[in-house]
């Protein structure tokens, strides 16, 4: 172990040249696995792999080679593929391609791998293969970045993810990292790296969009004696999981990023600011940094550049509005997570009263790339005002679910026609929320849009952390704005008011407008009428006069839905209807005489009594008292209660 | 019990308020909830008053003040999970128990969370029982559920 840390550290990170010599590259090649004399085995690990129930398939394949003594190499790695693959295993038998097996549950192991090891493929299983040069092909087996989720993907940041053991150093040393890193405190300024991530462009990936080395700069060209890096993992939207998965698959390039932007501004302490709850990620991230600290490349006068650095994570206590960066401070300042005003910014004046950067995941996994690549080949991919690549996590309708990496300028209709590969069950698409509890619904009209921040900016759409949801035409709009405002006005910190009470004002609304009230008299029609002309004044006054972003955004899906689906808004309000028939309040039901055998089911377990009837003769439903639960109409066997 | 907080506090160094949230949550770690002891040790040790302890710590929902259930369900509210009827999971789980969010009943058996998005988008509606996870779980299955659980805690 200390032979190869040597050897690593010697050899590969503080080798003077950027090409190897050949006896060099032969080892690493061997520590990369790319010649193993044994099968090696790899098993996605990650949270959505484990929840599948990859973790059963990890031991009965171990359990299964012990047992029949055939010697394989198994290795844990990060998630690649799209969810509806998990659990996910890749085969690569010695001098031949990778194999990638999709659905590999515990009890589909033993065929298998039997199978394999007899050169008798399961192609039922089979997802595709995948291999560099020098390697055998399997005839008749399409690539991987052929089929559907894989080919428009464009993977930079990703292409570590799931192709080595996240919790081995030397694997991604071997795999290039951490040069860049050395590289830049032994031969550049902290301007340098600046300079250099300035030209390549990069945005910062929250999506503000601002420019990432101008941030830098700002920090970097006060007078403070510390400054402060932040790395904001904190992502705790609802259907937000880029981050986390990022973390569970590639946490040393993290690491390294989180290095070279800490040198580049001058700090000499950084802090990963991460999201309760993901355990998994957690122990992978802390196991990185310790592996780190172990190498030498975090400590005390690294690699003697005179320069000092240690990373240490802070766990955030749970409150949505602390992904503003102000209220982040005041959190990791051990105060209530309360936004300020701004200016000053933080970069002038943050944690502490210090200069201090803060970028969030995606922008720090690209920062090692731009400087083993160079700015240009960062500035080759996506668009002349937006380049690089962007990370979504897809989820919702689509046929395949899961973290996606597109070039920038990819149109939002390539994302759900060639990444996710439609809608499931052959519905229609309704619409694509994009960014988050506070992101906009895009319609059909949209969907030829590029993704990129300007384009997008001027349409009024925010490209937001990553959060892509596909809706079909079975989502009801009003539902799904109420349960967007729901979570919102939860995670309002209270302190300005026009968050505090727009949000919990326009929820009353809406809840309004999709329950029955009591009774339907004329005064409380009034009183939803006056209630439903007040929410686009709501709506604006907030997105004027909010202190901080998450006020200000709140109102976003609320606003692009009644753009894009008013009707559907007016048919809740005035024709007290629901198409999609998910607004429980707004159904009635009836029995149907023909189909119903009298079983008394539905009428024992209905909970307000308005179901009357004989046995074995048709029942009836009393519409006044009938609330809508469903109840009857989940338990029916004979599908006799009809939806109206 | 005591004890515990006290060898937990002296890790920290005292009156440093940035260090404050982070000896919350070890607190909480260990004990699964803040009492009322443990909040007045940790205001004497940085120097705060108890209510201002209060106030930190009931702005973020991480911290709870009475202990949590023997089995804590976690219930996925993310968007897709959203989508796919995770809210009658969620009720049929409040009718069956009895409890809203985050309370404890009076037996100490049961006490659960929504939490949003647990990363297993196409399995939804999720829920994690002690590490376990449970996909496309149906509101129709929730009472057998909490039944079987109730044995389990009661034989146990």
């Amino acid at each position: 172990m200390e032979d190869l840390k040597k050897f690593l550290t010697d050899r590969v990170l503080l080798f003077e040249s950027d090409t190897l010599p050949p006896e060099t590259e032969k080892v690493l090649s061997r520590i990369r696995r790319e010649k193993a004399d044994k099968p090696v085995i790899y098993v996605s690990s990650g949270t959505s792999a484990i929840i599948a129930g990859a973790e059963k398939t990890f031991s009965s394949i171990k359990s299964f080679t012990d047992d029949i003594g055939q010697p394989v190499e198994l290795v844990k790695v990060g998630c690649t593929s799209p969810f509806n693959f998990e659990p996910f295993i890749c085969i690569q038998l010695p001098g031949k391609n990778k194999l990638f097996f999709r659905n590999i549950t515990e009890e589909k192991v033993e065929p298998l791998i039997n199978g394999l090891l007899h050169n008798d493929i399961n192609k039922d299983d089979l997802a595709g293969q995948q291999g560099t040069k020098g390697f055998e092909l399997w005839p008749g087996i399409p690539f991987l970045d052929e089929i559907p989720f894989f080919r428009r993907q464009k993977r930079a940041v990703l292409n570590n993810c799931g192709c080595y053991d996240p919790e081995s150093i030397s694997e991604y040393i071997a795999r290039g990292g951490y040069r860049a890193f050395v590289k830049a405190i032994l031969h550049y300024t902290y301007e340098e790296v600046c300079n250099i991530i300035e030209t390549s462009g990069l945005r910062g990936r929250s999506g503000g969009g601002y420019p990432t080395g101008l941030k830098w700069k700002q920090a970097l060209n006060t007078t403070s004696a510390s400054r402060y890096l932040i790395c904001n993992a904190r992502e705790s939207d609802p259907g937000g999981f880029t981050d986390r998965t990022i973390l569970e698959s590639d946490p040393h390039r993290l690491v390294e990023g989180i290095a070279i932007a800490s040198y580049a501004i001058g700090a000499t302490s950084a802090i990963i600011f991460f999201r309760k709850g993901s355990l998994h990620a957690l122990n992978r991230l802390q196991k990185a940094i310790d592996q780190a600290r172990d190498y030498s490349l975090l400590g005390h006068n690294i690699f003697s550049s005179g320069y000092n650095l240690d990373i240490i994570i802070r766990q955030e206590p749970g409150a949505f509005v602390c992904g503003e960066e102000t209220a982040l401070i005041s959190t990791l300042e051990g105060k209530r997570g309360m936004p300020q005003l701004k200016p000053p910014y933080p970069t002038a004046s943050g944690l502490f009263g210090k200069p201090t950067v803060i970028n969030n995941v995606e922008t720090l996994m690209n920062v090692p790339l731009i400087m083993q690549n160079g700015p240009e080949w960062f500035r080759s991919m996506g668009t002349e005002t937006s380049p690089g690549t962007k990370v979504f996590a897809v989820a919702g309708k689509g046929r395949m679910s899961g973290v996606v990496e597109v070039e920038m300028g990819t149109s939002i209709r390539s994302v759900i026609d060639d990444i996710a590969d439609g809608i499931k069950d052959g519905k229609e698409l309704k619409a694509v929320q994009m960014g988050g509890a506070s992101g906009t619904f895009i319609t059909s009209s949209n969907l030829d849009l590029a993704i990129d921040y300007d384009i997008l900016k001027e349409k009024g759409i925010a490209m937001g952390s990553g959060g892509f949801v596909i809706i079909d035409e079975s989502t009801c709009i009003v539902d799904l704005v109420r349960y967007y405002m729901e979570f919102i006005r939860g995670e309002s910190c209270g302190k300005c008011i026009p968050c505090r009470e727009g949000t919990g004002r326009m929820l009353e609304i809406l809840d309004s407008v999709i329950r029955k009230p009591a009774t339907e008299d004329s005064g409380t029609t009034l009183e939803r009428f006056k209630g439903v002309m007040q929410l686009e004044t709501i709506a604006s006054v907030m997105k004027d006069t909010s202190l901080c972003g998450l006020g200000q955004t709140a109102p976003n899906p609320f606003l692009s839905a009644l753009e894009n689906f008013r009707e559907e808004f007016e048919e809740h309000i005035f024709d007290r209807k629901c198409k999609a028939n998910i607004c429980r309040g707004l159904r009635t039901f009836s029995i149907d005489v023909e189909k119903c055998t009298g079983c008394t089911a539905c009428e024992s377990k209905c909970p307000v009594n308005a179901i009357y009837g004989t046995r074995l003769q048709p029942f009836f439903i009393v519409e006044e008292k009938c609330t809508g639960c469903g109840i009857c109409y989940d338990i029916c066997k004979f599908s006799a209660i009809k939806v109206k | 019990m005591s004890k515990d907080i006290e060898s937990i506090i002296k890790q920290y160094k005292p009156g440093k308020r940035e260090e404050l949230i982070p000896l919350l949550q070890e607190i909480q770690d260990k004990n699964g909830h803040l009492s009322e002891e443990a909040i007045v040790k940790v205001g004497k040790f940085v120097g705060l008053s108890t209510t201002k302890i209060y106030g930190l710590a009931t702005f973020y929902d991480q911290f709870r003040f009475i202990p949590s259930g023997k089995v804590c369900i976690r219930i996925c509210n993310g968007t897709t999970c959203f989508l796919n009827g995770s809210r009658s999971v969620i009720n049929k789980i409040r009718e069956e128990t009895g409890l809203s969010a985050g309370q404890t009943g009076r037996d100490g058996n049961f006490s659960y969370e929504i939490v949003t998005c647990m990363g297993g988008c196409n399995n939804g509606p999720l829920i994690r029982i002690e590490g376990e996870y449970s996909t496309h779980v149906k509101p129709e299955q929730i009472p057998d559920l909490i039944k079987k659980l109730r044995f389990i805690i009661e034989n146990d």
